[in-house]
């Protein structure tokens, strides 16, 4: 005891310094806002951070496998979605008879590249010809509409995005059935412009735009945005309608190319027509 | 000694006022903070035992605050400068010691000896001092400029303070 006295009375310059910061830091922590929030915070952090962060790094890990099954299955689920079947009306078909009517095969895809900033923006998908992606198939996300694929190598494709002007596509109010087309007016990356729908047709701010399902490309009732713009141009006897895209091209991850069997055969069909 | 006290609490309370009153007042872009006090604990006699010094930088530190609204963080920087000043002043003494009777002013060992002793003082006070103030790393470069640049204008106030004082010094 006489030698821990002594130790402290010979090193007492030392610990009053010791005491005295103490004293500051106890201080500066109750009654600065600032520094209080930033100890309070760094404590917990180094309380709670080891754990949370080991356990964040396998959850990254796994998240990716996750996403990939995710969406795998997503696309094979929409493959059986009623929408993809070729809908008869006739009272002759054969009922469940799956395999003749199949119409609409859905393939998971990743985003590998994206541009929203430039006039003319592509797509770059992580699937090719490979895995059975061919030009002119419709790239869909879980929140509507994104773009028609327009070259593919062996493992990648590329395809034209919503945000370009090249890309034009057959649309209709849902509810009304007035179709028009969709395009972009390369201004901002959240709304496109949806032009042809006659002045006779009810349109009100807030209607769902889906696609029309005439351009062989996207099944019927695809979501593309809602009406938030009505104009009427004078002397036209169209709506030129501003309409807020509903996919957010920023932030594109994961996608779904879909592919029309019977596109060919529509295509072939219509050009033969028409000489 | 005991007749330099009245001249000391007269320096306490003439520093804190004009720390709290005029300079804490004064803003530079921000960059640019000086903190006069400090020249308090730099010019205390050689012979100031150390808990004395200890006790009266965080009393002065302490009262900086308690007029500037940052409890605790004048006083932690102004402690750090106390504790190191016996090491500095070790460090600087020149071969013979320091002689009894003489305070560390310009006016008893040069102006380049002053310049040496306080330039490296204020600097780790200063340092210590915006490093508590934004009390992390990550503005680093930020905060050694503030550093740099409140240092200099704080060795220049200390300058002009000098001055003033230089020939009243003399006279002890």
């Amino acid at each position: 005891m006489r030698n821990f006295l002594r130790f402290i009375l010979k090193h007492h310059f030392t610990f009053l310094f010791i005491l005295f910061e103490f004293v500051a830091f106890i201080l500066i922590v109750s009654y600065n806002q600032n520094q209080r929030a930033i100890y309070l915070s760094s404590s917990s952090r180094m309380a709670g951070g080891l754990f949370e962060s080991v356990n964040n790094v396998e959850l990254y890990f796994a998240l990716k496998e996750v996403n990939r099954e995710l969406s795998n299955e997503n696309a094979y689920l929409r493959s059986q979605m009623p929408t993809s079947f070729k809908q008869s009306k006739d009272y002759f078909s054969l009922v469940g008879d799956s395999a003749s009517v199949h119409q609409y095969k859905y393939r998971a895809a990743k985003v590998v590249n994206n541009s929203v900033r430039k006039h003319f923006n592509y797509i770059t998908l992580n699937k090719g010809s490979k895995d059975g992606i061919k030009p002119d198939m419709g790239v869909l996300c879980n929140r509507g509409v994104v773009g028609i694929v327009i070259k593919c190598t062996d493992n990648f494709s590329t395809a034209l995005s919503m945000l370009n002007p090249r890309l034009k596509i057959s649309a209709k109010l849902k509810g009304s059935d007035f179709f028009g087309s969709v395009s972009w007016d390369a201004r901002s990356t959240q709304y496109v412009i949806l032009d042809e729908i006659p002045e006779h047709a009810f349109v009100n701010l807030g209607d769902q735009v889906i696609t029309s399902g005439y351009s062989s490309t996207f099944p019927e009732g695809i979501l593309i945005g809602m009406v938030d713009e009505i104009n009427h141009p004078e002397g036209e006897s169209f709506y030129k309608i501003k309409v807020k895209l509903s996919p957010d091209f920023s932030q594109l991850s994961y996608v779904e190319v879909v592919e029309n069997i019977f596109q060919e055969q529509q295509l072939q069909l219509e050009e033969e027509s028409k000489q | 000694m005991i007749s330099l006290i009245p001249r000391y609490i007269f320096n306490f309370f003439f520093f804190v006022l004009l720390q709290v009153l005029i300079l804490n007042k004064m803003e530079f872009s921000g960059y640019l903070n000086p903190y006069l006090y400090v020249v308090f604990i730099l010019t205390l006699p050689f012979e100031t035992p150390g808990w004395l010094l200890l006790t009266l930088a965080a009393i002065l530190g302490l009262s900086v605050d308690l007029f500037s609204n940052t409890p605790g963080m004048h006083m932690a920087a102004t402690l750090i400068l106390a504790y190191i000043r016996p090491f500095i002043l070790e460090r600087f003494a020149p071969r013979d010691g320091y002689e009894p009777g003489t305070l560390p002013l310009p006016s008893y060992y040069g102006f380049g000896w002053f310049l040496k002793y306080a330039v490296v003082l204020v600097l780790i006070h200063h340092m210590f001092y915006f490093v508590i103030e934004s009390f992390s790393v990550e503005n680093f470069m930020r905060i050694l400029v503030k550093t740099l640049g409140s240092t200099i204008f704080t060795l220049i106030m200390m300058g002009v303070t000098m001055l003033f004082t230089y020939r009243k010094k003399r006279r002890i």
